[in-house]
Order: C-alpha cells, then sequence, then structure tokens
C-alpha cells in the first residue's frame, strides 16, 4: 500500500460526517457571496448594459442619461479599464467589447447608490449597434465553416481495415443539447479597496487564483496587490471556473474607481443570457461491428458548440474525445474534434467537461445498434467492455478492467435484473399504452486534469498554542463537501478529534497559484496537499512526544489526540503535546503541496497518459412511459459506484445521487431554446427564466434510488486510498435514457433502432413512440409526421426530423 | 392609521423606508436576514420560502409557507412571518442554536449541499410539519403514486413541490421530510396556531408617488378601484411579483383584496357552489376535500403548494393567460363568474369571459367576486396537464373533460382547453362530437381526430405545435382508457 493511500488506526476518514456547514445552512446562517452586502457600508450597485442583438459593431455608447438618472454614480466602459480589458486567458473575452457577439452581451456596467437606480442607469445607457449577420445553431456554424481554436484528431490502429473486417457497419448523427447549469446562486462579486489600494474581491469562485489573475490584468496591478475569497457558493458545477472572473474584475474596478465597495450579482435572467453552459454537440459517426457485436472501428466528428469565444472549449472537446470510448475497447479509431464558433454565451465548464458529451455518443451508437445487430443492449454492452491489457485510443492504458464488469455485476444483482426483467415483460404485455424497461449503463472516467500543470495542490496548516488546528486549502466550496473531506484528511493525519480542526474561507493569499476546483480532483490535489501540511506538522509533534515519552520518534502513535509510544502505557494529550512542541520553539505551522505523478500528455499527437485513474460505476434504471403523452417517470434506480474507499461516505453518495439526477436532467428535461428565426430578436435565448428552463423538481427524482459504494475498492494512487466522485456520477444517467429509448420501442412491433432527441422530453419520447408504432426509425424522415419534427427544428433543436434517415445498415460493408 | 409594520421572528418592525414595490424577500434581507434567498425571482424555485401565520383550516391559525420573492412587503403589514433564521432557539452566547426538528433531520441526513436553496426547503418543511391534518391517511391505498409522495408520517411531499435543490438529487430530503415527527406541546409555533390569525389591518402605504393600499371591505375597495382604475389589484401577488421583478413593472397604486372577507367566502347551494375569488387554491382545495373531483385532480398540478398558497382563482382568471390551468378545469364545469363593482353585481358565463389574448369582459374598476360552479356535476371527469415537468411546471397544454354518460351514452360533453389559442376556450366541435353518441372506441377515436383540430397551437419552447394537437386527441383516448380500463392503442 503507498503511503498516500494507507490509513492509520481509528481514521476520521471513512465516517460517515454531515457536511460541515449543515448546521449554518439549516439555519440560514451560512453566508454566500451577496449575503455580505447588507453587513458592508456605502456599497454601489453594479447593472449591466445588455445589448439585446446577436452580433453588431457598436458605432457610439452614449453615458450622459444614465449620469443623469438619480443614484447613478458612474458608468464604467472600457475606456476606464487601467490594464488589460480582457476577461479570460485567451485575449479573445474583452470585458468592455466594442463588439457585440451575442444577444445579451454586456457593453457597459452602471454603478449606482441603489439596484433599482443601477438598473434606471443601464436601461438609460444609448448604445447604437451596427448590425451583423449572426450564426446562432451548430447547423448554421458548421455550414459557414465557423470554426475557432484546436482541431485535434484522436487516431489508434488502422481504422480502413478495421472497416474492412467489420460484418456490420452503421452510419449515424446526433445532436444534442447544451445545459444550463441553474446553480441556485447566481454569479456574485463584492470588492473593497484597502488604504493602499490594494484590491480585496469576495467572489463565488471556483478558481480563485484565476480570478485574482484576471482582476490583476484589468486593473494592472500585480498578483499581490489583489486577494479573492471565495466563501462558498451556492452551487458551481463548472459554471463558475471561468466565468466568474470578468464579473469579479468589473466589481474590482469600481472599486478602485470609486473607492466604495462594488457589489455585482447577477439576477436569473441576466446569468442565463450572459454566462456559458455545457456544450452541445452534434456528432457523426461510422462504426464497425464484427458478426458478434464487437467494435471493429470508429470513426467519428463531433463538433462542440463553443459560442462566441473559446473559454475552455479546447480542453472540454479534448476531454470529449478521450471518453468517447467510455467502458468499450475501440482497436481502430479516428476521431476529430472541432469548435463551433456562434452568436451565443461562450460554453464552458460543466460537471463532466466533455466527457458525458463524448459518451454520449457511444452510449447513444450502442442502443441504436443493438437491436440492428439483434443482440440485447446489455449484452452488447458487455461483449465490448475493455479486458486487461488494452489500451484507449489515446494510448493510455486500462489498467483496472475488471471494475468495469464488477460493478457492472454488481449492479444486476443488486437491482435484480432477470426477475425484473421478467415482471416487466408481463406488465409491458398486459398494458398496451403503458410500458416500462430497465437498462444499465456504467461509466470509466479519467480522473485527473488533461493538462498536467494543473495536477497539483497546496495547502496552510496551523496549530495554535492551545492544541486546535485551522487548515486552509486550495480548494473550494460549492456543496460537493470538499472542506468536510479535508477536515476529515487533517484530523486523520494529526490523530486528533474531528472538532479539533477548523477550516478557514479560501482565500489567495493563503495559498498562491491553486487550480481550480474541477475535474472531480478537488480532494485528490487538496486532500493530498493537506495530508503533507499535517505530516509535516504530526513529524515534528512525534519529536516531541518521543522525548517526553521516552520513546523513539518513529514508534510514537497520535490516536484519538493521544500520543503513545508502541508498547508502553504513558499517555500524552494533544493540547500537552501542541504547548510542549511551543514552549521548545518547534515552528506549528506548515505549508503542504502536491504534485500528482506519473502524468504525461501531448495535445498535438493527442497520446498519452493524462489520467491518474478512470473512476467506475454502473446504474440500473427503470423507466414507465405512458403511450398516450410521453411522459414518463423514473421508478427504480439502482447505482454501484466506484469511490475508491470513502473518505466521507455520506458526502460521496450525496454527490452519486445528485450527480445522477443533474445527469438525468441534461438528458431528458432540460431544454435550453434559442430564437434562431430571422426576426428582431434573433438569438435570444428563449428559456431565461425557471418558469422555461426546467431543471429536475422533486417529481424527477427516481421513485426508488439505491446507491451503493463499491467495496474494497481502495484506490493506490490517490490520498487515503479513496477516488474522486465529483463528475463521474452524472454519466450513470445514461441508464435513464437508455431504458426511455426501450420503452419507446416496446410499443412497437422491435427490431429496429429507436432514435431518441436529447434531451428526451416527454414530447421527444412521443415522437419515438409514434415511430416505433410505425415500425422503426428509418423511415421517420418521409413519414407525415415529419411535420412535428419540422416544428421541433423551427426551434433550432435536435429533433429527430433532423437528423438523417441512417443506421441504415449495410452488412459486409 | 397605524404605520405599516410586520412581525419577524417575532420582532416587530416598521416597513418604511422601503419602496412600495419592494418585495418581502428584500426586505428580510436588508434586514440582515439573508437565510432567505433568491434564486429565481419568479415564485419557481422557493429559495426565498418563509412562513406566515394565516387564518387556518382546521385550526384558528395556519403557518403557510409563500414565496417572499413575490409578495410584496406592504402586503404583510400587520402579520407575522417566520424565516429559518426564526425556526432555531438561539442557544447560550457562543453555543451553536438548538435546531428545529425539521432542521436537525436535514442536517442530520445531508439535505443540504451547497445549502443555497436549504432555508426555503427548511420553511416549505416546517409548514407541513404543523399541519394540523398531517397524520390523516395518505390517498387511497390502490394509488401507488399517491402512496410515493406520502411519507408514514403523512408528509405530503407535494409540500416541497415548489423547491427546486439542484445538488442532491432530492433523496435525502425526502428522508428527512419523511422523518419528522409531531410538534411537541411546548413547541411555541404549534401553540400559535391555537390563536387567532392576525387580523387583516388597513394599510395606506405610501412612498414618493407611489402607494400599497389596503381597505377592510369590498364596498371601500370598489369605491377605491372606482377612483384608482388604474390601479393593480393584487392577491397572492404570484403574478405581479413576477412582473415587478422580471420585467420590471412599477405600478402607481396597488391594491390588496385577499383578505377581504366578501371575497374569502365558500359556499354550497342547492344548484351550485360559489368559490370566493381571494380564497387561497390550498384553501379551496382542503375546505372542498375533494368534493369536485375535477378541481381536486387539477390541485396537485397546479404549480407547487408555494405558489398555491397565495394564487387565487380571481387572481387566475384576473390575469386572463391562456396558459392558466384554471380555466380549462372550470370552463368544463360551467362556471361563472361574479363580477363586482361600485355600481353592483352581475355573473358573466366563463365562456363568455375571455375575448383575447389576457383580455376579458371584466371593465376597469370591476372584480371578480365568486366563482361559481354549477351543481349537479357531471359525473366523468379528467384533467390532463401536459408539461415538461410534473410538478411545477406551465402547461403545453391543458385538457378537462366533464362528462355525463347515462346507459352508455354521452349525454353531456364539456370540454375546456388551454394553451391551444390566445385564450382558454371549449372544445365545441368535439364536444358535439360525443354528445348522444354511444361512450364507445369508435366515437371516442372519431371525437379524438375532431379534438385534435381544435384551437391553433403554436410552436414555441415549450412544444411544438404539433405535439399540442396531438395531446388534445390523445387526453381523450387516454380518458376512454381509463373510464373502460382497457382500450387496445
Amino acid at each position: 500500500m503507498s503511503r498516500l493511500s494507507e490509513r492509520p488506526e481509528k481514521p476520521v476518514v471513512g465516517l460517515p460526517v454531515p457536511h460541515e456547514s449543515a448546521v449554518l445552512h439549516v439555519t440560514g446562517a451560512a453566508l454566500y457571496t451577496d449575503d455580505l452586502i447588507h453587513r458592508t457600508k456605502d456599497v454601489l450597485h453594479a447593472y449591466p448594459v445588455q445589448v439585446m442583438k446577436a452580433h453588431g459593431r457598436i458605432t457610439a455608447l452614449r453615458t450622459g442619461p444614465a449620469l443623469a438618472v438619480p443614484g447613478v454614480v458612474r458608468v464604467l466602459t472600457g475606456a476606464d479599464v487601467p490594464g488589460v480589458n480582457d476577461a479570460g486567458m485567451k485575449h479573445d473575452e474583452p470585458l468592455f467589447p466594442d463588439e457585440v457577439m451575442f444577444h445579451g452581451h454586456a457593453v457597459a456596467w452602471v454603478l449606482a447608490e441603489t439596484l433599482e437606480a443601477a438598473r434606471l442607469g443601464a436601461a438609460a445607457v444609448e448604445v447604437d449597434v451596427d448590425e451583423q449577420p449572426s450564426l446562432i445553431t451548430l447547423q448554421e456554424a458548421i455550414a459557414a465553416g465557423s470554426l475557432h481554436g484546436a482541431r485535434p484528431v484522436m487516431l489508434t490502429g488502422d481504422v480502413d481495415a478495421g472497416f474492412a473486417d467489420s460484418a456490420h457497419v452503421f452510419t449515424g448523427e446526433l445532436q444534442f443539447s447544451d445545459q444550463e447549469h441553474f446553480y441556485l446562486e447566481t454569479h456574485a462579486a463584492l470588492a473593497y479597496v484597502d488604504e493602499a489600494e490594494q484590491v480585496f474581491v469576495q467572489s463565488s469562485t471556483q478558481h480563485p487564483s484565476e480570478t485574482q489573475e484576471i482582476v490583476a490584468h484589468v486593473l494592472g496591478l500585480h498578483s499581490h496587490e489583489v486577494t479573492v475569497q471565495c466563501l462558498r457558493m451556492g452551487g458551481g458545477f463548472g459554471g463558475k471556473e471561468m466565468q466568474p472572473h470578468g464579473f469579479a474584475a468589473v466589481a474590482a474596478l469600481g472599486a478602485r474607481l470609486t473607492g466604495r465597495p462594488v457589489r455585482v450579482r447577477l439576477n436569473r435572467t441576466q446569468d442565463l443570457t450572459m454566462s456559458g453552459k455545457r456544450h452541445g454537440f452534434h456528432a457523426e459517426w461510422r462504426i464497425g461491428f464484427d458478426a458478434d457485436g464487437r467494435i471493429q472501428a470508429l470513426d467519428a466528428t463531433l463538433t462542440a458548440d463553443g459560442g462566441w469565444s473559446l473559454d475552455l472549449s479546447e480542453p472540454v472537446v479534448a476531454r470529449a474525445l478521450c471518453h468517447v470510448d467510455n467502458t468499450y475497447w475501440i482497436p481502430n479509431a479516428r476521431i476529430t474534434g472541432r469548435i463551433a464558433r456562434t452568436n451565443k454565451v461562450s460554453n464552458t465548464a460543466f460537471r463532466g467537461f466533455g466527457g458525458p458529451q463524448g459518451m454520449l455518443v457511444i452510449e447513444d451508437i450502442m442502443g441504436r445498434c443493438a437491436p440492428l445487430l439483434g443482440l440485447d443492449p446489455m449484452e452488447l454492452r458487455e461483449r465490448n467492455f475493455y479486458r486487461q491489457g488494452q489500451a484507449t485510443p489515446y494510448g493510455q492504458p486500462v489498467l483496472q478492467p475488471e471494475r468495469i464488469s464488477a460493478v457492472w455485476r454488481q449492479v444486476k444483482e443488486n437491482a435484480g435484473i432477470a426477475d425484473r426483467r421478467r415482471e416487466i415483460d408481463a406488465f409491458n404485455a398486459a398494458h398496451p399504452n403503458t410500458k416500462r424497461a430497465l437498462a444499465i449503463t456504467g461509466l470509466k472516467f479519467g480522473i485527473s486534469f488533461n493538462l498536467t500543470a494543473f495536477n497539483q495542490g497546496g495547502a496552510l496548516v496551523l496549530i495554535y498554542k492551545d492544541g486546535s488546528v485551522l487548515i486552509n486549502h486550495g480548494g473550494t466550496e460549492m456543496g460537493q463537501g470538499l472542506h468536510t473531506k479535508m477536515l476529515q484528511v487533517a484530523a486523520t493525519t494529526l490523530g486528533i478529534p474531528l472538532h479539533k480542526v477548523r477550516l478557514a474561507p479560501t482565500r489567495t493569499d493563503k495559498v498562491p497559484n491553486t487550480s481550480a476546483t474541477a475535474a472531480s480532483a478537488g480532494t485528490d490535489l487538496n486532500g493530498a496537499a493537506v495530508k503533507n501540511a499535517c505530516e509535516q506538522l504530526r513529524e515534528r509533534l512525534q519529536q516531541v512526544a518521543a522525548t517526553r515519552l521516552g520513546s523513539n520518534a518513529a514508534d510514537v502513535r497520535i490516536v484519538e489526540g493521544v500520543a503513545r509510544g508502541l508498547g508502553s502505557d504513558e499517555e500524552l494529550a494533544w493540547d500537552d503535546l501542541v504547548r510542549t512542541a511551543y514552549l521548545q520553539r518547534v515552528q506549528l505551522s506548515a505549508a503542504g503541496f502536491y504534485r500528482t505523478e506519473g502524468l504525461h500528455w501531448d495535445a498535438k499527437t493527442f497520446r498519452g497518459s493524462p489520467f491518474k485513474y478512470f473512476a467506475h460505476g454502473a446504474a440500473a434504471a427503470e423507466v414507465e412511459v405512458d403511450g398516450f403523452t410521453g411522459a414518463y417517470r423514473i421508478r427504480r434506480v439502482d447505482i454501484v459506484h466506484d469511490v475508491g474507499d470513502s473518505l466521507s461516505p455520506m458526502i460521496d453518495i450525496g454527490q452519486v445521487e445528485g450527480g445522477f439526477v443533474q445527469g438525468a436532467g441534461w438528458l431528458t428535461l432540460e431544454d435550453l431554446r434559442w430564437d434562431v428565426g430571422d426576426g428582431p430578436s434573433r438569438g435570444r435565448l428563449l428559456t431565461q427564466a425557471a418558469s422555461t428552463y426546467k431543471i429536475p423538481s422533486f417529481s424527477e427524482m427516481p421513485a426508488e434510488f439505491n446507491v451503493t459504494l463499491l467495496k474494497n475498492a481502495g484506490e493506490e494512487g490517490a490520498v487515503y486510498g479513496s477516488k474522486a466522485v465529483g463528475e463521474p456520477p452524472l454519466m450513470l444517467a445514461f441508464s435513464v435514457r437508455e431504458a426511455l429509448r426501450q420503452a419507446a420501442a416496446a410499443v412497437g412491433p422491435g427490431g429496429a433502432g429507436v432514435k431518441l432527441a436529447s434531451p428526451a422530453t416527454p414530447e421527444a419520447v412521443y415522437w419515438a413512440i409514434q415511430a416505433a408504432r410505425r415500425g422503426g426509425v428509418s423511415r421517420i424522415g418521409s413519414t407525415p409526421d415529419g411535420s412535428a419534427a419540422e416544428g421541433h427544428a423551427r426551434n433550432g433543436h435536435a429533433a429527430d426530423g433532423r437528423i438523417r434517415a441512417d443506421a441504415a445498415a449495410s452488412n459486409g460493408a | 392609521m397605524v404605520a405599516a409594520r410586520i412581525t419577524v421572528n417575532g420582532k416587530e418592525t416598521p416597513i418604511s423606508p422601503a419602496p412600495p414595490h419592494t418585495t418581502a424577500l428584500d426586505f428580510l434581507r436588508e434586514r440582515g436576514l439573508t437565510g432567505t434567498k433568491e434564486g429565481c425571482a419568479e415564485g419557481e424555485c422557493g429559495a426565498c420560502a418563509v412562513l406566515v401565520a394565516r387564518p387556518g383550516v382546521h385550526k384558528p391559525t395556519d403557518w403557510v409557507a409563500v414565496n417572499a420573492c413575490l409578495v410584496p412587503v406592504a402586503a404583510l403589514d400587520g402579520q407575522e412571518l417566520v424565516t429559518a433564521e426564526g425556526l432555531a432557539a438561539p442557544g447560550e452566547p457562543g453555543r451553536p442554536p438548538t435546531l428545529h426538528p425539521v432542521q436537525e433531520e436535514m442536517a442530520l441526513r445531508g439535505g443540504s449541499q451547497c445549502g443555497y436553496c436549504t432555508p426555503g426547503f427548511i420553511c416549505s418543511m416546517a409548514a407541513e410539519y404543523y399541519r394540523p391534518d398531517r397524520s390523516a391517511p395518505p390517498g387511497p391505498a390502490d394509488d401507488a403514486d399517491s402512496d410515493a409522495e406520502h411519507g408514514p408520517n403523512g408528509f405530503d411531499l407535494h409540500a416541497l413541490s415548489g423547491n427546486l435543490c439542484r445538488c442532491t438529487g432530492y433523496r435525502p430530503i425526502r428522508d428527512a421530510a419523511f422523518a419528522v415527527g409531531t410538534p411537541t406541546a411546548e413547541d411555541r409555533l404549534a401553540q400559535r396556531r391555537e390563536q387567532s390569525p392576525p387580523a387583516p389591518v388597513v394599510t395606506e402605504y405610501t412612498q414618493d408617488d407611489r402607494a400599497f393600499l389596503r381597505k377592510s371591505t369590498l364596498a371601500e375597495t370598489l369605491q377605491l378601484l372606482r377612483e384608482r382604475p388604474d390601479a393593480m389589484v393584487v392577491a397572492g401577488s404570484t403574478d405581479w411579483g413576477v412582473e415587478v421583478n422580471i420585467r420590471s413593472r412599477r405600478a402607481d397604486c396597488v391594491v390588496a383584496v385577499d383578505r377581504l372577507p366578501e371575497l374569502r367566502e365558500l359556499r354550497v347551494e342547492s344548484d351550485h357552489i360559489g368559490i370566493g375569488a381571494a380564497l387561497t387554491l390550498t384553501e379551496i382545495e382542503r375546505r372542498l376535500d375533494g368534493g369536485v373531483p375535477l378541481l381536486a385532480e387539477l390541485f396537485p398540478q397546479f404549480a407547487s403548494r408555494l405558489v398555491r398558497n397565495g394564487a387565487t382563482l380571481g387572481g387566475n382568471l384576473g390575469t386572463g393567460s391562456p396558459i392558466g390551468d384554471s380555466p380549462p378545469v372550470l370552463l368544463a364545469l360551467e362556471a361563472s363568474v361574479v363580477l363586482a363593482d361600485a355600481d353592483g353585481e352581475r355573473e358573466v358565463p366563463l365562456a363568455d369571459y375571455f375575448t383575447g389574448y389576457r383580455q376579458s369582459v371584466r371593465r376597469p374598476g370591476e372584480l371578480i367576486r365568486t366563482v361559481r360552479i354549477p351543481l349537479p356535476l357531471s359525473p366523468v371527469t379528467a384533467f390532463h396537464k401536459i408539461a415538461k415537468r410534473r410538478f411545477d411546471d406551465i402547461s403545453s397544454v391543458a385538457v378537462a373533460f366533464a362528462l355525463d354518460i347515462e346507459d352508455g351514452i354521452v349525454r353531456k360533453a364539456r370540454i375546456g382547453l388551454g394553451g391551444v389559442a390566445a385564450t382558454p376556450i371549449r372544445a365545441l366541435a368535439a364536444e358535439a362530437a360525443l354528445e348522444t353518441e354511444p361512450w364507445t372506441a369508435e366515437t371516442v377515436e372519431a371525437a379524438a381526430r375532431v379534438l385534435q383540430a381544435e384551437g391553433t397551437p403554436m410552436d414555441d419552447h415549450r412544444a411544438s405545435a404539433g405535439y399540442r394537437s396531438a395531446m388534445l386527441g390523445q387526453s381523450l383516448l387516454r380518458l376512454y382508457a381509463r373510464t373502460t380500463g382497457a382500450v387496445s392503442s
């Protein structure tokens, strides 16, 4: 067992403790960024001037009328920027643009004594725009050749030979939707200046170091003149990895220019219309199977809707390509990734970061092709699982392929698959208008940032004379329970009870140069850094204890706050030990650091081993579909998920359940619609409110929901044998989509691949049912009901009618 | 006239100097009670839920959860409000507070992750915790869905239908809800239920040139509306609050009618049921107690509990939205509305009430006083709401049926439709296709084709026109399948 993964006697990690802020949450006492304004004097409120055109050059910007509004103090424009007018890392995101790139682009910000005055001021600013042609849909951008950024190609084996060896070749196309993060807390920042004009920014950010960096470059300051703090976030999900920087910079700029605290808080409409989302994708594919249904070759092009600027689109596409295999060995593959540039918000990180998009492509292929191959979808999937000795298409060996089948086997067992499939068949035979189906999907998700440099973490641990411990680390808390786990790690490493340890809010002046809390890596990186700092301190304290206990330092154990020498009954309480160390002038603080070892990645050749390990899981979902309407319910979900040896089981189960439901939301319910017509509101987000963009509510929760963590699953390469958990469970929701597909198919005669639009809303399921009734989808493009699909397509949305008639088998191609 | 004031967590606070459009949410936050959160500002997410003391259905006072983002604080003049901060009993100095039972269950069971939605969940859950008839047995035993939505402690999950959580996936929240016990005898909020609710007060709250006004009688209110025909009339503010927050509308004069006794009567007469226009949907639901099955089927599908605790039939008809959920039901029930102004009253059949998109025959200065549902009721009824989400969504299409079927013959058919035209409409052609015909698959299939062609549905972000039309026909087929138990597709 590695030193990193080994657990000491009576560890605090592994205990199911509630979230460290649970009591503050339930009493309303927990503070979020915007709660601070009510404790701050003389705050100015900022309001964006949004231009409601999809594309155009600004020919005039008149702020005078705004300044005439009572209460307005100042209007911020590009002319006010002392440093670099850029809110991103690629110099393609001007903070104050002179070209409107999407409907709702903010071009100036009004500062006022009240939010109402700021709103009225923003409405009074006059902006003249020379409108330009715009590209709104992915199809428009692809047709126009509007691409930006890298165009990676992932190559393995000999694709042409693979197709030549295939008994069955299918082609197809899939377009699937974007997803709004819908963190309950919208973007917020509050900035102050101190007596030396240094800037302090409270920001709801997953990436305080980068927020600091952007604020500094916008203000023309050095990083040591800017401090960013994140108390906690009301949800992040990736939406606060890159997107908060500009809002923090606006607040900081306003504070610098006025000398007063400035608050930026987006209302829901602003947040929805100004901030980026999960990338929707278009995929074109050709796949070859041998006579037994084993994948021989895959040739695919994945195009992401990047929106107007690059933001994180390049790494998102890289991760999509790296996950197009999911749990399946693809010996020969040529996968091309592209980023379309559209006049929409700049799409960004979202839980899974391209991984779900890549995996959706292969899971959709499996679901559609299984009936064409005459195979049960479960069987088709199993036949293609990775085996020992096989590597991913980018060249990383899959070292634990047995985990893929272990979670799969266990979930089949937990879910009682065999019996329930019989029950479902009987139910379906007895119910002509209601159909049930059960589907299982698995997952393999790579853990670590693709970009190797990001795989580092830092911590600062302080022990005070009274024995109390304060930990700081570079990760941020967005509800995922990172801070709870860090407290458990510190208590475990130091050998003290949990209540002895407190955690300070994340601040850039405590731990510098941190990575985003993202890529599910928050615990791996920061946990190992906290552990490293605590080990340094523990070793120093063991020396002190050894002298007092007449033992050798190497033989001193600190367990539950008491130090003892091996084989001795003599005890030294933690508080006495710390006081003794202080009197002996032993340093009681330590900086911890961690870098993930063994990673390498060449973005140019698209090869390497970018991931420390893979997370695994499998889900079995049963749905019931109403044949009259396409409405459905999730009756039961069983999940077996591999989190290594869990650091905090209650937190991990919460992540698995929450990720699953969020994934089900993306795949079945959440439906971003944009105005793609040629009218005056072209490019407008039509679903820009909670009343029109629906995230899962209680009614979407599986009626029965069983989550099991895989046992005896210790991971050598991570802190205390745990595995990352933040993102992977989202992808377990493919099981719901596949179950819906099978339920729709159950209405028809069978044997045909059922196409299902994504998201599989009740309407999409209804059209799939109608197609299944007619005996398959290969005719859908030419059926009279094409009118309905057109209606859908007019909204610029993935719809069956838009997907070309495909999945036609060409045997022995 | 006493200056407008509100009791928050037991402490009386003046409302001034908040401008009259200020929501209870912003008021609380400005007073430092930042546990109440803004998630959407349109009554969809429930992060702002708070408890208010209202006239009770089974006890003198009910603790009712509402969206603080929708209610103008001036509407709570003289009222009592409790927030998540007020539910915990403060601890000794330096010690943690003593958690309320719902807070304890939520904290221990992992009911919070990011915690932002949590105070709102706590308030919704507390309202259900204090519901006096909560121990009532769950729905009919043969209805599996209804069982899944009730805990062994009688907790109705619909109490949380207006609260969104993006982190947990809801399972631990459900576990917490189903684990809460019964209030103890010492529980001060439980005790408060036994006392009279805060009385409505006369409010004249003005700032600059804007006013929020509440009179004590209908006559005074109608006189006021005659003088101020521009006034915005509100009951629960569940629609007006959205206008204020999302579309930044400001009214010079807002007049509250939700506590007028004349608008809060519910009477069952020999030939009709009269429902006061300002009774909340929750009050109607609980007081009718299933007496009008079609309404009973509607209520759980109407927005969320948080909205139903404020929304009224008068408001739903007053806004005249073509996608309101009550008009199709009331059309099928052949309801009429009693309109009142300073000169008197008139009764208008609902079928004649709507005149265009968000327009009706209601004149300036006129109020909806009562909604009348004629008796006897047709025995075969159904309400089908087609939406993306089952809880708390807006209809793509809504269809309500009320049929008299005697000896296998359809004697009368009334079908109300929402979402297929500029106003809610009756499906007259489909009604005619059913009436006098035998209730058979042939009749129903023919009528479904007629029904499918009713109205002029549109494509929008909720649904395509094709799906909307299809759902009209499908809803009749589904009703038939339900009444016969077996119909092949």
